[in-house]
């Protein structure tokens, strides 16, 4: 802590030293704006979630004493493009996997209606392995997710608000629902709410806990009660989306930190993370670490502090790990000579051809059969595939097939080069992104991993000949 | 995919349907579009202006070669027993993206095939879930019985419960099946589909006259597919239409038949069979000859006969169940007048004393069509399951009253710029038919169904030959009603003829190809050819002249009706003025000259309206009754001989028997 603050300190003196000598006296110079260059150590009075262990009161009482519902009504009265261009400064890149930034998502929303209303959907089917950072929000912390909803309600012109929570958080689907039932009774939600003049409501969905239902367009099928099957696009949700009105399907996180970041300004929100990185997220650490846990970090933090410093290091110590899927089961794993300096943000993963999804860690230290874990992860894309397209349907279960035999050693050489082939046959092939994600492990661990899968091999002929 | 296909390029698919909605979901049909980083799904992609897309490039290539994989490896390898083979996408189109050899070295699917009923036989485990057949069945038949259950490798497309396919349109899921997951099973294992001989004809099985392809093999029809018409039948035919042909086979009249003084029949020569008519003929009276056409008569075989009973004195001709005398001195009294496709330019329908799904169920599909974008259906008939929803109007002569005074459903009409009225076959056929046309044209006076360019009173007839009838006249003479009791009695095809047209004595001709009711009762039996053995025309309830072809060889003895005719003609000492088949349709012309105009559909003409405003003021015979209105139709799958002697339409009716008496009644 001490270090990085002098280092900072450091890198202010140098700027403006610079600064000194360069500007041209008697101009005006506009400051330039210090690039950080270290992250992490987020302070406790930067949290966005204070209430992420469950220590306080979750519900209205506990919300409002840590400033929840504080002057709502201004915000919503700000009006929708002051929200959008807030959210747009603050860089908040959706917190569902994609990262795609929230400020110009919202803004796709029809300016003028055309008769029909507009939903605000939110996806707190949370079904990525690995991930359960939204679950904490939705027990320990409803409120912000509620008076995001409005927030995000009115920064997008929606009538109503549908949360989509999977049927396996029962605890979580009732906070929820305890939690609107509140903020209705405070007249926060419904007509005229918060006394701001805007009529908005909000009604909790749960599902049946199909994985595929996390993704946007299969939400939107299930909610409206028919199978959970990804629709084509275009048209995209934002045209023709929930009962063929006009939706926004956003994560619950990126919907819960949206009214603090209006509070406290997008520019505080926007000095966390890298260019184009910005902001505090929920890490979920799981696996072989000492002390497995969700906490709230800045964005491009590395991984192996965010590792050390929150989750007490992995088990055995750093040189025992052997690989870590940094953004839940989705996305490529990566080895210990990429995780021993590689930060949490979505570049920079996306550099090292992983990603940062959920940022669902996921630690593996060395005793693990990282074939058989990759298998478990084809087993459950296998289980979960909805059936609807050709590549996913078909390609998800030949993946699988082939991924127990490797585990066990039973195939060929060539079958590695072959089983690459196939993960490209379904990747960008497919209607929804199952396709890649059942891919992409694959990919991971024959990128990185070759070697073992083929000494498997080998040592499985070798048997097989004695 | 559409801009493709408009340009010449073609594109692999197996989930896109133009009449469907589009699903995305085989991949097959993937291309490169500029500035995509994906390759992209055409027949989901709207295409823009200025959209550069590739279909041949390595990465399409690769796709598409990629999705060929994937669904061959679930596919089975059983070509050579698949009755699909030949004309299966599946197999085409892995000729081109198929790899000669398979890397999949795991165990193949199996699914267990589901019961869909008599006619559509399945083999799930060939499946490539195109979901086309769940998608007609839920948009165009308008059944929700299909749909897939499970997920990921383990979908299965099904009846969700254990449900035979309650449609009548069912036989379409096998031409939109692109493997052989869904094939038919009276044809199954019967021929391969290139050793057939295709022949472009016409259906008869109801007054929609769907255009069909006979295939045939020999002397035998192996089976009848649907050709296209965008303004009959789109490219869809009726269960009926598409299998009664196996009655074709059975119960058919090979030689003439003369009855002996025992009372049995024995078989005889064409000579002996006309003498022994001429024999009876011998002092009969012109007055006392009666003839009645049946349901699947050419419109060739109804002049020469009518010719023939004008030479012989007799204007005693009628149509058979009870239609001899409607008006039909104006044409648009009893066609279709908006045309069948241009029904649906109507915006609001209302229907009488009709039940479209069993009377043409290709035509319900085009009701349902419509209803499906917005347009409201009224009905006044029997209260069924139309497959749409509709407001009901009550059930009697006295409901088309009460809606004829002040309703919401007459404003309705009266408010829509093109509303139509749907007349059935079933109000025709009451003896309070007049009175009841009667306030019909009433209303339609009423809700302007008629005004300039826009005819919205249409009839829809039940039989093939009822429409031609009406056309060259057909019907009783002035003085027929006058007649005294027939002694001799001509049935041309006829077998639905009433108790009272045939008087206890009379000497009956019987002249078709089935033996049934007509001909048990007749004295001479003439065999004749029927609709896939002759070339005949047929006028159907929009007034359209179509003509079927010869397709397989009369059996027998049997001759084609025209021809009978003109030899009995002969013989009776009256001969007519045609030789020739081309002969006759000059005839036909000269009596109707639409009918040369084959596959055009000549539209009456437009009288102001002023027809229909004569008929409501002109005074009917009889007070209207309040008789509810019945369908014609009782049995959608057994309606006249052909179609009543096969076994696949009998499995039909107890299979329907069956389902309603067990557990998944509907």
């Amino acid at each position: 802590m001490l270090s990085r603050g002098s280092k900072r300190a450091v890198a202010q003196l140098q700027t403006g030293v610079l600064r000194a000598f360069s500007a041209a006296p008697g101009t005006v110079t506009t400051p330039v704006p210090h690039e950080k260059t270290s992250f992490g150590g987020l302070k406790d009075e930067d949290r966005i979630f204070t209430n992420l262990y469950g220590k306080h009161d979750p519900f209205i009482k506990g919300a409002m004493a840590r400033g929840d519902w504080y002057r709502t009504k201004d915000l919503v009265l700000k009006g929708t493009d002051w929200i959008i261009s807030e959210m747009k400064k603050s860089g908040l890149r959706g917190r569902g996997g994609a990262g795609f930034p929230s400020g110009l998502k919202w803004s796709f929303m029809p300016k003028v209606s055309d008769g029909r209303p507009s939903y605000l959907v939110v996806n707190a089917d949370e079904s990525e392995p690995g991930t359960c950072k939204d679950r904490e929000i939705m027990r320990h912390d409803p409120h912000k997710l509620v008076e995001g909803c409005l927030i995000a309600g009115v920064g997008m012109r929606a009538r109503a608000g549908y949360i989509y929570i999977r049927g396996e958080y029962v605890n979580e689907r009732l906070a929820l629902e305890r939690a609107i039932k509140e903020a209705y009774a405070k007249g926060f939600l419904g007509r005229n709410a918060c006394g701001s003049g805007y009529d908005f409501d909000l009604a909790v969905h749960y599902g049946a806990g199909a994985y595929i239902c996390g993704e946007e367009t299969a939400l939107i099928e299930s909610l409206e009660g028919k199978q959970g099957k990804p629709r084509l696009k275009p048209p995209f949700p934002a045209n023709v989306g929930l009962y063929g009105c006009p939706t926004t399907v956003t994560n619950v996180e990126t919907v819960a930190v949206a009214p603090t970041i209006l509070r406290r300004g997008p520019e505080w929100f926007a000095s966390f993370g890298r260019k184009n990185n910005h902001g505090t997220k929920l890490y979920c650490i799981s696996g072989h670490v000492n002390k497995p846990c969700t906490v709230e970090e800045e964005l491009s933090i590395p991984l192996k502090e965010l590792i050390e410093r929150h989750a007490g290091g992995v088990r055995g110590g750093w040189d025992n790990l052997l690989a870590i899927i940094p953004g839940g089961s989705s996305v490529p794993l990566l080895p210990k000579r990429i995780c021993d300096n590689v930060l949490m943000d979505f570049d920079a993963l996306k550099e090292v051809q992983s990603g940062l999804g959920t940022a669902a860690v996921i630690v593996m230290d060395k005793s693990t059969d990282v074939i058989d874990a990759i298998a478990r992860l084809s087993y459950f894309y296998k289980h979960e595939s909805c059936g609807q397209c050709t590549p996913c349907r078909e390609g998800t279960g030949w993946l699988y097939d082939i991924m127990t035999r490797m585990k066990k050693g039973d195939a060929r050489l060539e079958e590695i080069d072959m089983l690459w082939e196939l993960t490209k046959q379904i990747e960008g092939h497919t209607i929804c992104a199952l396709g890649d994600a059942a891919a992409w492990p694959v990919q991971g661990l024959i990128r990185h991993f070759r070697p073992e899968m083929e000494d498997r091999i080998g040592r499985a002929a070798e048997r097989i000949a004695a | 995919m559409a801009a493709c296909d408009a340009a010449g390029i073609d594109i692999p698919r197996f989930c896109y349907h133009q009449r469907l909605s589009i699903a995305g979901n085989c991949r097959m049909c993937l291309v490169e579009v500029e500035k995509s980083p994906k390759p992209v799904a055409s027949c989901a992609m709207p295409a823009g202006p200025g959209m550069k897309i590739k279909t041949d490039t390595p990465l399409v290539k690769k796709a598409r070669e990629g999705v060929m994989e994937f669904l061959l490896i679930n596919h089975p390898l059983d070509c050579p027993i698949c009755d699909q083979g030949g004309e299966c996408d599946l197999q085409d189109q892995a000729m081109h993206f198929g790899s000669d050899r398979g890397r999949f070295t795991e165990m193949k699917r199996a699914v267990d095939d589901k019961n869909l009923g008599p006619l559509v036989k399945t083999v799930m485990t060939r499946c490539i879930h195109c979901t086309r057949c769940v998608r007609f069945a839920t948009e165009i038949a308008g059944v929700q019985d299909m749909g897939i259950t499970g997920r990921g490798r383990d979908s299965e497309v099904g009846t969700y419960v254990d449900k035979l396919l309650t449609s009548e349109l069912s036989g379409n899921v096998i031409d939109l099946c692109p493997v052989g997951a869904l094939t038919s099973k009276p044809f199954a294992f019967t021929a391969r589909n290139w050793e057939l001989k295709n022949t472009e004809s016409v259906d008869v099985s109801d007054a929609l006259g769907a255009n069909i392809r006979i295939d045939s093999r020999g002397a035998e029809v192996m089976r009848i597919v649907p050709r296209l018409n965008e303004d009959v039948n789109e490219e869809w035919i009726s269960d009926k239409a598409r299998f009664q042909y196996d009655g074709l086979k059975r119960q058919r009249l090979s030689v003439p038949l003369v009855k002996g003084k025992d009372g049995g029949f024995r078989n005889a020569h064409w000579s002996e069979a006309l003498l022994a008519i001429q024999q009876a003929l011998k002092g009969v009276k012109g007055n006392e000859i009666k003839a009645i056409a049946g349901k699947l008569s050419d419109a060739e075989a109804m002049i020469a006969l009518k010719d023939l009973m004008n030479r012989l004195g007799s204007g005693n001709l009628q149509h058979e169940a009870g239609f001899s005398d409607l008006d039909a001195d104006v044409r648009s009294n009893y066609l279709m007048n908006t045309g069948i496709s241009g029904i649906e330019k109507a915006d609001a329908v209302l229907l009488i004393g009709s039940n479209p799904r069993l009377e043409s169920p290709v035509f319900n599909a085009r009701i349902r069509k419509m209803w499906l974008e917005g347009v409201p259906v009224y009905l006044i008939g029997s209260q069924v399951d139309l497959t749409y929803a509709y407001t009901y109007l009550g059930n009697s002569p006295e409901a088309l009253t009460k809606v004829l005074k002040n309703s919401d459903a007459l404003k309705r009409l009266k408010e829509a710029k093109r509303p139509a009225v749907i007349v059935g076959p079933g109000v025709l056929k009451r003896s309070d038919r007049d009175a009841v046309l009667q306030q019909v044209h009433g209303l339609v006076e009423k809700a302007e169904v008629v005004k300039e360019g826009w005819n919205g009173y249409n009839v829809l007839h039940d039989a093939a030959s009822r429409v031609a009838a009406l056309d060259i006249g057909f019907l009783p003479s002035a003085r027929a009603s006058a007649a005294p009791p027939a002694k001799f009695v001509y049935l041309l095809g006829s077998d639905d003829w009433q108790e009272s047209d045939i008087p206890e004595g009379a000497f009956v001709v019987y002249q078709g190809h089935h033996g049934d009711r007509g001909a048990s009762r007749a004295d001479v039996i003439l065999p004749a050819a029927a609709y896939t053995e002759k070339s005949a025309t047929f006028v159907n309830t929009e007034g359209r002249a179509q003509r079927t072809k010869e397709a397989v060889p009369k059996p027998g003895d049997s001759r084609e009706d025209w021809q009978i005719l003109v030899a009995l003609a002969e013989v009776l000492k009256q001969p007519l003025p045609y030789k020739t088949l081309n002969a006759v349709r000059e005839r036909l012309a000269e009596v109707a000259p639409h009918l040369q105009h084959v596959d055009e559909r000549e539209a009456p003409i437009w009288l102001n309206g002023e027809y229909f405003k004569a008929f409501a003021s002109k005074a009917g015979k009889a007070a209207a009754s309040n008789k509810e209105f019945r369908s014609s139709i009782d049995n959608f799958y057994m309606t006249d001989v052909i179609s009543r002697s096969s076994q696949v339409m009998a499995k039909c009716v107890q299979a329907k028997g069956s389902m309603r008496q067990g557990s998944y009644a509907s």
